[in-house]
């Protein structure tokens, strides 16, 4: 099963968002500014090579109410699945 | 043992401005997420720097907190308030002093010097070089990033009177100008953090 097919609520559809390069705090401003044009339910895909992201992106989940549903790491790329709430 | 009055009246506020909240009848009424349950967190700073190593966290944190959904207010005084003047502008205030101090210290987010190492704009030149490469969002691009996610940015009343600034030459997206208790009475309500930086 994957993301997309577990997704309860949203339309199926996932967006990319490419933050690779930026430094704090601009990874999470784009992903706040990216995740308004997502509907509710629907997942964004953030790739960033931030090492601070990690700990950056659980507080701006738990902070924001947008779930993070998967956090993979492959050759300096940080990938992160958030679910708009 | 009842409440105190102010806190009967706060929790009463509370409760009518949960009810209040509109919900959005095309959707199931489920997920109620930590979010939604908690009040609306602030962040108010103080910025009282036009240092480039105190606006720049200015803008950070303000950039952070509005992007994690914080009510975000920036109040700016003393030489804190001349990055918001607008970059083109050289030269501001009305007499002879006001206009010596803008022409000592040029206003505008893009001419911010550093507290140490200035040496004549060299220490800002290299920040500005060791920014590009490691790809750091400048003052400029932070700001207009602020601007976009809704931070509140309050100029000091005072400050405007004492620098001869007038509203026509401070950016589009500042406030309008504030006082000391409009500034304590924002760091005092719940669930606020204030930083002076």
């Amino acid at each position: 099963m994957t993301l997309t097919e577990s997704n309860p609520t949203g339309t199926g559809q996932v967006t990319t968002l490419d933050a690779k390069g930026l430094k704090c705090p601009m990874p999470i401003v784009k992903t706040a500014q990216a995740i308004k044009n997502v509907s509710s339910g629907d997942l964004l895909e953030v790739l960033t090579t931030d090492p601070g992201a990690v700990a950056d992106f659980a507080a701006w989940s738990r902070s924001t109410g947008n779930e993070l549903v998967e956090q993979t790491v492959a050759d300096g790329v940080y990938r992160f699945v958030l679910r708009r709430k | 043992m009842t409440a105190p009055v102010a806190e009967r009246d706060l929790l009463g506020f509370l409760e009518a401005a949960v009810s209040e909240t509109p919900v959005e009848t095309t959707k199931p009424a489920v997920e109620p997420t930590v979010a939604s349950e908690t009040p609306v967190r602030q962040l108010v700073i103080i910025n009282w720097s036009g240092e480039f190593d105190r606006v720049m966290p200015t803008l950070i944190m303000a950039n952070a907190a509005a992007a994690m959904g914080y009510q975000t207010k920036v109040f700016t005084t003393f030489w804190g308030l001349l990055p918001f003047v607008k970059d083109q502008k050289r030269i501001v205030g009305e007499n002879f002093m006001q206009k010596m101090l803008t022409f000592m210290q040029r206003p505008g987010i893009s001419h911010l010097k550093t507290s140490k190492m200035n040496f004549l704009g060299m220490g800002p030149w290299m920040m500005g070089v060791l920014s590009r490469k490691y790809n750091i969002a400048s003052p400029k691009e932070l700001l207009e990033a602020a601007e976009a996610l809704g931070v509140e940015f309050m100029p000091c009343q005072m400050t405007m009177d004492m620098f001869g600034l007038k509203r026509e030459d401070m950016i589009d997206g500042l406030g309008e100008p504030v006082g000391a208790a409009t500034v304590l009475e924002l760091m005092t309500q719940p669930n606020t953090a204030s930083l002076f930086i």
